[in-house]
């Protein structure tokens, strides 16, 4: 099958800016509308509780699915192929646990964060202080890799320089969230995600047709090309602990996730709340499977050498894909929507880290709870404004920085510091105050303190000048020692006699034997890492859990045992539940 | 129609019913994607010939493929079973307890 040869990707495309322009004006109308809408604290965390299940569905989709899964997902598929199918997988498996255990008792009991609902029985102020915490460290962290993402992908889809990539994002984020609240956040949510669902559906669409609409056909391609090694599971899982641990933390980590907890509190009740999950699984399922069909149609039809030519993480094999089957206007069009992407996941997470800081550590905390709606939304907007300017100024920071582990580190954080506390105060009677708090801030600390101790931090960025010293050693061994081998091989003529020949190939195999040992000894001098897997959910939410429940059993709390009857009436049946 | 106070709900079979059978079909669902989810992952740590077998003789597309899909597929068919169960079980068991309290 031919391949594409040439792209626009890297120049300014003027097709995507006018897509883009046009989604801007969008939802800065909607914004407008949704200001005049937005006056009490219902309104800016909660939009008025008035959103549909159907809707939020598509909001949280929209809020899960940001740019790095749909660029980054299709890019390994194209370069790795089965493993990255593998990997989106981990993506999605978080999803029932929400529903199951999470969604239904979470809206019941709360009012706008998940901190009202491990606070529902205990002691206000410090289940605020370590909930606000958690959230705060996984919103920044989730911020940063996003606002690094964005840089990078706006400067080699628009042709435009990092600095004003993030400086627009960050413009665009805080006007939604500032002026419109969660009604503005959501509808760019729900618009986003139909452009992304709308243009991975037409992409995967124009690929199949090239395959006579047969995915066997398509893999048959592929294997021709990149041979059956590409259709099977790789080297991506080679140690089984460190596979279990990661998929812990994307399994529960999802159900631990600040933004994607607020947004079960737009819905009117407990009902729509858990169809809600059911629209938002379908969604991103199917979103999955469309990402994963564009990676290999990619990797077929554009092939991995130009999308490793242009990115060396394939991130643009999507657009490449895009470009080759619909020229210059659909990469526009894509472009325009990966853009759009990042701006609904940011605008989403610094609305959950304004609620965290106005919600939680200034009423909460700070009043005692006694602060005016007036104020609260005074000091949410602020919050806005404040974590917004972080987000330009951190993201600038963080420029060309390996920021690939914070994405791992949020999912350790939310799935160890939040979701323990979360589950054990809507299901566990004898849970207190000092196990909440001691849980999340052990959760917080064991996540943080293991990544940087884990590969992924300690080999890849401490220790990157050794890393790499060593990684260009074997490089120049092995060039000098092919040089070797290929110079003794020209040796080798048809004239020569036995005796000479057994002494070349004698030769060549103690040049292959001396290559083999200094690499041998080289890689023994490889930076190792303190803690060997590559993400600590396994003891992290071990550590969360365990010290939550051993404190609690300790330190029994009589009082927040009685309120337990109180919660479960609330729980299960919604009776007293946030209208 | 009788009122009921909160302490009597609480003690009300209908009620400890109603937990039962929540908790229990939350447990069993969960548990049930753990095991796809992690089955998956096992099969992947130590049985990778397994999954990259071919499907049949003459075409390209492995095992591992529909599995990969089927843990995406199936994880969405569980929360259409507990909505499913929700909607038409749960839902009339909280009404009917509502009605006794009069609410």
């Amino acid at each position: 099958m031919p391949q594409a040869t040439q792209t626009i990707i890297g120049q300014t495309n003027p097709i995507a800016i006018m897509f883009f322009i046009a989604f801007v004006i969008v939802t800065l109308v909607i914004t407008y509308w949704a200001a005049k809408r937005t006056r009490t604290t219902k309104d800016f965390y909660a939009a008025g509780r008035n959103v549909t299940g159907f809707q939020n569905g598509l909001a949280l989709a929209g809020d899960y699915m940001s740019a790095a899964s749909f660029l980054g997902i299709a890019g390994l598929v194209s370069t790795r192929g089965y493993d990255g199918l593998i990997y989106s997988v981990g993506w999605l498996v978080g999803w029932p646990i929400v529903m199951f255990l999470i969604s239904e008792p979470l809206r019941n009991l709360g009012k706008y964060t998940f901190a009202d609902v491990v606070a529902y029985r205990l002691n206000q102020r410090p289940i605020r202080a370590a909930a606000a915490a958690g959230s705060l460290v996984t919103v920044l962290t989730y911020l940063i890799a996003q606002m690094v993402g964005a840089g990078t992908l706006v400067k080699l889809m628009f042709g435009l320089p990092y600095e004003a990539a993030i400086i627009i994002v960050g413009a665009l984020m805080i006007a939604y969230v500032l002026f419109g609240g969660m009604i503005a956040t959501t509808w760019v949510q729900i618009i986003k995600a139909v452009l992304l669902l709308g243009g991975a559906t037409l992409l995967v669409f124009l690929t199949l047709s090239k395959f006579g609409f047969s995915y066997a056909d398509l893999f048959g391609q592929a294997e021709k090309l990149y041979t059956s090694k590409f259709l099977e599971p790789g080297g991506l899982i080679t140690s089984p602990i460190d596979a279990f641990s990661l998929g812990l933390a994307l399994m529960f980590g999802t159900a631990g996730l600040p933004h994607i907890l607020m947004r079960f509190y737009t819905v009117p009740d407990a009902k729509e709340a858990r169809k809600s999950v059911f629209y938002a699984t379908g969604f991103i399922g199917y979103f999955y499977i469309l990402t994963v069909t564009i990676g290999f149609g990619a990797a077929v039809l554009v092939g991995q050498k130009i999308i490793m030519g242009i990115d060396k993480g394939g991130n643009m094999a999507g657009p490449l894909l895009a470009e080759a089957l619909g020229g210059t206007p659909f990469l526009g069009f894509l472009a325009a929507v990966a853009f759009a992407t990042i701006l609904a996941v940011v605008s989403g997470l610094t609305l959950a880290g304004a609620s965290a800081f106005s919600h939680d550590l200034f009423v909460g905390v700070i009043r005692r709870g006694q602060a005016s709606e007036k104020e609260e939304v005074k000091m949410a907007k602020m919050a806005t404004l404040g974590l917004g300017i972080a987000a330009v100024l951190l993201g600038i920071m963080f420029k060309g920085q390996n920021v690939a582990f914070l994405v791992g580190l949020t999912f350790a954080i939310a799935a160890s510091a939040n979701f323990p506390a979360l589950l054990m105060s809507i299901t566990w009677k004898k849970f207190t105050t000092k196990g909440a708090v001691t849980s999340i801030y052990t959760g917080l600390t064991v996540a943080t303190v293991l990544i940087i101790l884990s590969p992924t931090v300690w080999v890849d960025i401490v220790h990157k000048t050794e890393k790499t010293a060593v990684e260009n050693q074997i490089k120049m061994i092995e060039s000098t020692s092919s040089a070797k081998i290929a110079d003794l091989e020209k040796q080798k003529t048809p004239a020569l006699k036995s005796e000479k020949l057994a002494a070349l190939d004698t030769s060549i195999a103690g040049e292959k034997k001396l290559a083999d040992e200094q690499i041998k000894t080289e890689k023994a001098k490889m930076p190792k890492a303190i803690f060997p897997l590559k993400n600590p959910g396994i003891y992290s939410m071990a550590a969360a859990f365990l010290i939550g429940i051993i404190v609690s059993l300790l330190w029994r709390d009589k009082k927040a045992e009685e309120k337990f009857a109180g919660e479960k009436l609330r729980e299960y049946i919604g009776i007293g539940a946030e209208e | 129609m009788a009122k009921v106070s909160v302490h009597e709900i609480l003690e009300d079979k209908d009620f400890k019913d109603l937990l039962k059978r929540r908790n229990r079909v939350a447990l069993t669902l969960t548990v049930v994607e753990l095991l796809i989810y992690f089955g998956f992952i096992a099969l992947i740590a130590f049985n990778k010939p397994f999954l990259s077998q071919k499907m049949s003789a003459g075409t390209a597309t492995t095992v591992g493929i529909p599995i990969a899909v089927g843990t995406i597929a199936l994880s969405w068919v569980l929360t259409g079973i507990y909505i499913f169960w929700a909607n038409s079980r749960y839902d009339t068991l909280v009404k009917k307890i509502k009605e006794k309290i009069g609410g």
